[in-house]
């Protein structure tokens, strides 16, 4: 009656003696406290991926200056999060990739006043540090079987990126077709600007489009950039809202007035973003 | 009085597991009426992703088939040095998070991966491409076909085996004629949950194959891409990857698939 594979008693046994044993530990290391004071409060900051450098740096100086909060943030596509608050997510602040997603939740009702736009950000074309395409200028885009990834339509980058392609179109020195042509060699339409910086990074991609502040840092090492004639470039508006019914608004007006500083306007310039100074 | 307390507390967990299970889908349900599903299915976007749907899970659950029978068979009946260690990876494709399987498909196969050199070399690429869809959707759904086949292999009684061999039938004909039909209901079961699996796979596909609609861009890919812009749109879709897979499911399940399934205790006339 034995089925074709009979495991012993003992083997069975110690299998399950180990099988429990990594449950303890693995719990255990879960429930680890850590070694700082429990937060009293917490402010969640939904914002573009292409925020996630500078605004991580104002978070921890946030949590530097007031003692007792804990800043976390949550950084997509600018679209998903617009998506997410409007069903309901439970943020205190929206900083966007740009005016249409801000506009959108505006009109839903669901922000808590106006929106004020903190920073310019620029586009920028990408290619892997190998330059498998051998790509020597941005007339090269459109050449046949460059695989290009950009972000989708609905992203933020994507409509950006699809815009400098009409804007590039229409220059001296680039024919008509340009946009066309370099559209043509999309392979991918990614949901946020980390995963068109990560695929050239790992020169799966011939060519990206992404913010000049995405290179920055460790992805600057990985990539050659490619500056666009200011002629062509669109400036990127970056808003940022108070969300409405906001859990933590007091500490959300304590970011913003960190981010109008000049503390913030120094990170945000660090990272390659264009601070918009002015009244808060 | 104990029996009594013991149905009432089966019942009640039946209950919960099945309003778990069905809400979600009967909330689905009522948001689409009839008309918009077939209004959506004139939409050449929509009519891509679920032709790409189709191919690609079919070819992967082939693939599956094709290469997880052999090593189901090996670990279900030899013992050899490492078998742990395989039976680990084999495992593993479970409980790794879909995007970072992705990332590891893309450092093993991408352009400049561990294998995709070689490949490149060759003159063809798997990331961007409808094969690294099947590929992604192989790697993930792979388990999900071979820890079922392999304990329902493992399971079927020594002593057939053993009278076939006794009558000097030859490894394949026992493989095929004994083993296999008794080992039916676990074939089947794995070769349904890792089609749905194939069908349902999204992490890997976007981060290894990418997204592009007619080439890599698959329903669970186009829910995520409207959900973000039409939900109406995305639930819509939503609900025909449902009846997709409801389909695929019961087609599985209800196909003999010919000779590879006859009932081992068919009547035979006597000789």
């Amino acid at each position: 009656m034995s089925p074709l594979e009979a495991s012993p008693p003992r083997a069975r046994r110690s299998r399950l003696a180990v099988a429990v044993a990594s449950l303890v530990v693995a719990s255990l290391i879960g429930c680890a406290r850590p070694a700082t004071a429990a937060p009293v409060r917490t402010l969640t900051v939904f914002a573009a991926a292409s925020l996630a450098e500078p605004f991580t740096e104002l978070g921890h100086m946030l949590d530097a200056e007031q003692p007792g909060l804990k800043t976390r943030f949550s950084f997509a596509g600018s679209q998903q999060l617009a998506a997410q608050i409007d069903q309901g997510s439970a943020a205190d602040l929206f900083a966007s990739a740009d005016d249409r997603w801000m506009s959108y939740l505006a009109g839903r009702g669901r922000l808590a006043g106006d929106a004020r736009t903190f920073a310019h950000n620029r586009l920028v074309v990408i290619v892997p540090r190998s330059n498998p395409a051998r790509i020597g200028r941005l007339e090269d885009l459109s050449r046949r079987g460059v695989k290009l990834v950009l972000g989708a339509a609905s992203v933020p980058v994507g409509a950006y990126s699809r815009e400098a392609l009409r804007r590039l179109s229409r220059q001296a020195g680039f024919p008509p077709d340009y946009g066309a042509r370099v559209l043509a060699n999309l392979v991918s339409e990614e949901e946020n600007v980390k995963s068109v910086l990560a695929k050239v990074e790992l020169a799966e991609a011939d060519a990206g489009m992404v913010y000049r502040s995405d290179v920055c840092g460790q992805a600057a090492r990985h990539v050659r950039v490619f500056e666009l004639p200011d002629s062509a470039n669109v400036i990127a508006h970056c808003p940022i809202a108070v969300v409405r019914g906001a859990p933590d608004e007091p500490d959300a007006r304590a970011f913003l007035a960190l981010l109008g500083s000049p503390a913030g306007y120094a990170i945000l310039e660090r990272c390659h973003l264009i601070p918009v100074t002015g009244a808060p | 009085m104990r029996s009594v307390a013991l149905r009432v507390a089966v019942a009640l967990a039946t209950g919960l597991m099945l309003a778990l299970l069905a809400l979600p889908l009967a909330a689905l349900l009522v948001r689409v009426p009839p008309q918009r599903l077939a209004m959506r299915l004139a939409d050449p976007v929509v009519l891509d992703a679920l032709r790409l749907s189709l191919l690609t899970s079919l070819a992967a659950t082939a693939a599956v088939v094709a290469l997880g029978l052999p090593l189901a068979w090996l670990l279900a009946t030899r013992r050899f040095r490492g078998k742990r260690l395989l039976e680990l990876l084999v495992d593993l494709p479970m409980v790794l998070p879909p995007t970072l399987a992705g990332l590891a498909l893309l450092l093993a196969f991408g352009r400049a991966g561990l294998a995709g050199r070689a490949f490149a070399a060759l003159g063809f690429s798997l990331p961007f491409t409808t094969a690294g869809v099947v590929v992604a959707q192989v790697f993930m759904s792979a388990p999900f076909f071979i820890v079922p086949v392999r304990a329902g292999l493992a399971a079927v009684e020594r002593r057939y085996v053993d009278a076939a061999a006794a009558l000097r039938a030859d490894p394949l004909r026992t493989f095929f004629g004994v083993l296999l039909p008794l080992a039916r209901p676990a074939l089947l079961a794995g070769t349904a949950m890792s089609c749905a699996r194939a069908l349902g796979e999204f992490g890997a596909t976007i981060t290894f194959a990418g997204n592009l609609p007619g080439v890599t861009q698959t329903m669970p890919l186009a829910v995520y891409v409207a959900m973000q812009t039409d939900l109406e749109a995305a639930v819509t879709l939503s609900v025909m990857l449902l009846v997709l897979s409801c389909t695929l499911l019961v087609a599985l399940r209800v196909a003999p698939l010919g000779a590879l399934w006859r009932r081992p205790d068919a009547e035979r006339p006597a000789r």
